[in-house]
């Protein structure tokens, strides 16, 4: 019997897996992002590049406010006209000018900035921000104030989070980082349980209209069948998913190490450890980013990746059987989508409206035991950190669940692989179902 | 021994009646027909035999016992529809159905190599039936159907979708199974097709059952005596009453009833009007006895 069930799995996991079209999506798929982020790296770093591209010429009558060059944007005080230097910027000497009127400090107005393209909003605030910057120190400094007290009053501010653990432990928490690994597993479950549950769903389809159900009845239980195609093609997933990890990760450390971005793990555990006056702000972040990942749990969260990832799939996979079953084509499957795509769809909408935004709140906790949405939503959970009590209940009751959807599904597909020409609704459904 | 038994089967869709009051008797061993036109209740026969519908009513034995799922893995069943999975190999796809149907795959690798070069199709093992022509997938079918060497052989409409050659290599093959000691059950409405293969038939109209028997049984009854005569008359004026009589441009043709006489007799007795050259017996076609039999039910 489980012989059976092992060769069903086989010929549909092989059956696919030996397809082009798998070979393809599976390496294009994962080099799609990292290719993408490149690019976009490249452009923007080919756009910093160039000479003319960064330079702004201030035209200050005052000759007070000279602005300090930062890495994204030099000024030039060549001390020139208005007409000079629209002419600079015309000729693509120049990105564009500041024009600083003669002005009163506590009332500066007329400040133009021109150019030959609409300046981004970072551009605009940014000399914003300079500006008055600069105004605040004139004043401070007109009012009596030490230069040296000034300077020694700009304090950089950066808010850690840490997460009291239960033995009294601590470990350093970062949401971007948890946000960013919820939001990205929430999604993989989501997408992962559409495009399998929808292979299912063909497939019986295949079977059912080109009556090959009717020669495999004689030798299968038409359970062993159903649960034979559910694990054959998600072991093609499974496999799908694995290889795309192995490649993501081999090409996304490819592309951030040729922009410079990676640090030898060991050189960064040596800079956090001791204040380095050299490294600039963005490193100390990128310090801080780097622990908060490396104190994620990683083992819990591929763990209960698999399990949520597995379990969803099972519990979903059943119903796209059961409706590959009762309808003679795809195009009639239309009408008993509704039941899979919306819990999944609130799932998904709760995932980013909810459950991210606010992992403990009674809504996130609810639609991470519900077991219709559990899969996608505690993905966004567990990388906050979730209670063990909760996360065994979500995994029971997700279990009940599938095993739940499986014995319905098992007898809506016993009769329905085998109706033909039946116009099947809700009504009829609920029919098979009671009658075995 | 009865292989199978099917006893007062009745079977409704809906208001629609698929079969009614159905028996029927196949012994082991024959090639059975199932003869009938569209919609007379043949497939569904066949598909509660295969357990793919249950029954409402009645009595199905196998081998005198009462129809059991493990009675059905030794019936091998070729649907009208056929169905392969497009995508998979020849070979594959008969390794598949053979283990599924409980082969070994050793076992199973023997058999497909013996069939495949029976049927003239090793050179495509390992192509796609979706690159196969359709006699060539009707062919790969076949072979998955028979694979595991099934006591009985449940074919619907085997034939259809073949050319006249690819027929005659299945019709060979289904005579060499029955050699082998299988029971066949062909069904199709194209009566004429089996009706040199079948030892016994059934006719099946408007989920009935109109006759059965053996085949040289039924075309006996059904004769009516009848005579096809050709012959030369030595005197073209009179011609004896003999009924319709054609006339050709130098003989006659016409049928002629025994009546009682013995057909030696009868010969005889035109051979003094003239030269006989044609005297045959009229046996109907079983698609007359058919029709014949569905204007009788009429008729009542």
């Amino acid at each position: 019997m489980a012989n059976k069930i092992f060769l069903v799995v086989k010929r549909e996991y092989l059956a696919r897996v030996k397809k082009r079209s798998f070979l393809l999506a599976t390496i294009l798929t994962p080099l799609i992002f990292p290719t993408i982020l490149g690019l976009f790296l490249w452009i923007a770093m080919s756009d910093m590049s160039g000479d003319a591209k960064n330079v702004i010429e201030v035209v200050d009558e005052n000759n007070t406010y000279f602005l300090e060059s930062s890495n994204l944007y030099n000024f030039s005080y060549l001390g020139l006209s208005v007409e000079e230097a629209k002419e600079m910027v015309q000729n693509g000497e120049r990105y564009g000018f500041l024009h600083i009127p003669e002005l009163d400090i506590d009332q500066p107005v007329g400040i133009t900035f021109y150019s030959d393209e609409i300046p981004g909003m970072s551009l605009k605030n940014s000399l914003e921000t300079s500006l008055k910057m600069k105004f605040e120190e004139i004043k401070l400094f007109s009012s009596g104030i030490d230069p040296e007290i000034l300077s020694s009053l700009k304090t950089k501010v950066n808010i850690r989070t840490i997460i009291l653990g239960q033995q009294g432990g601590e470990r350093v928490s970062n949401s971007v980082v948890n946000y960013g690994i919820g939001f990205l597993a929430g999604i993989l479950i989501y997408t992962f349980i559409f495009v399998y549950g929808n292979q299912i769903m063909q497939g019986v389809i295949e079977e059912k209209s080109s009556r090959i159900i009717e020669i495999l009845v004689s030798s299968l239980k038409p359970f062993q069948l159903m649960m034979g195609k559910i694990i054959g093609i998600g072991a093609v997933g499974l496999t799908q998913f694995l290889i795309w990890i192995f490649l993501i990760s081999a090409v996304s450390s490819l592309v951030i190490g040729y922009f410079g971005m990676q640090m030898p793990q060991q050189q960064i555990l040596e800079m956090s450890g001791q204040e380095n006056p050299l490294l600039g702000d963005d490193s100390e972040n990128f310090i801080q980013i780097f622990q908060m990942i490396q104190n994620i749990d990683f083992f819990q969260l591929v763990v209960t990746f698999l399990i949520y990832f597995v379990g969803g799939y099972l519990l979903y996979g059943a119903f796209f059987a059961a409706i590959g079953a009762a309808v003679d084509s795809p195009s009639d499957a239309q009408q008993f989508m509704f039941p899979v795509t919306i819990p999944l769809l609130i799932a998904y909408m709760g995932l980013f409206i909810f459950v991210l935004d606010d992992p403990n709140s009674r809504v996130s906790y609810w639609l991470s035991v519900i077991p219709l949405t559990s899969p996608v939503a505690m993905m966004g959970r567990v990388s906050f950190g979730v209670p063990w009590q909760q996360l065994a209940l979500s995994v029971f009751l997700l279990i009940s669940g599938f095993l739940f959807t499986t014995w319905m599904a098992g007898k809506i597909y016993r009769i329905g692989i085998l109706v033909h020409g039946t116009k099947v609704g809700y009504k009829v459904l609920w029919k098979w179902l009671k009658e075995n | 021994m009865e292989i199978l038994k099917v006893q007062s089967l009745y079977k409704a869709y809906g208001n629609h009646i698929a079969l009614k009051d159905f028996n029927l008797s196949v012994e082991q061993g024959v090639v059975f027909g199932l003869l009938g036109p569209n919609g007379a209740g043949k497939t569904t026969l066949i598909r509660i035999v295969n357990q793919i519908i249950d029954k409402d009513s009645g009595e199905i034995n196998i081998k005198n016992e009462p129809l059991r799922m493990h009675h059905v893995r030794n019936i091998g069943y070729l649907p009208e529809e056929r169905g392969l999975y497009k995508t998979m190999k020849v070979r594959e796809q008969l390794l598949y159905f053979a283990q599924i149907k409980g082969l070994k795959k050793k076992d199973a690798q023997q058999k497909i190599s013996l069939w495949l070069e029976k049927l003239d199709l090793k050179q495509w093992q390992d192509n796609r039936i979706q690159d196969l022509s359709k006699g060539m997938a009707q062919k790969v079918q076949f072979i998955a159907t028979v694979i595991h060497h099934p006591d009985l052989l449940i074919l619907d409409e085997p034939f259809s979708g073949f050319d006249p050659v690819n027929a005659e290599i299945i019709k060979n093959e289904i005579l060499e199974l029955k050699n082998q000691g299988t029971t066949i059950i062909l069904s199709t409405h194209r009566m004429e097709s089996v009706e040199l293969l079948c030892d016994n038939i059934a006719l099946i109209n408007k989920s009935q059952k109109i006759l059965d028997g053996p085949v040289k049984t039924i075309k006996e009854q059904a004769k009516a005596n009848l005579f096809q005569i050709k012959m030369v008359l030595e005197d073209q004026v009179s011609i004896p009453p003999w009924g319709d009589v054609e006339k050709h441009e130098n003989h006659i043709s016409f049928k002629l009833s025994l009546n009682g006489q013995n057909p030696n007799d009868l010969l005889k007795n035109l051979m003094q009007y003239g030269e006989v050259f044609g005297f045959e017996e009229i046996v109907p076609s079983i698609e007359e006895i058919f029709i014949q039999k569905i204007n009788e039910s009429h008729g009542k």
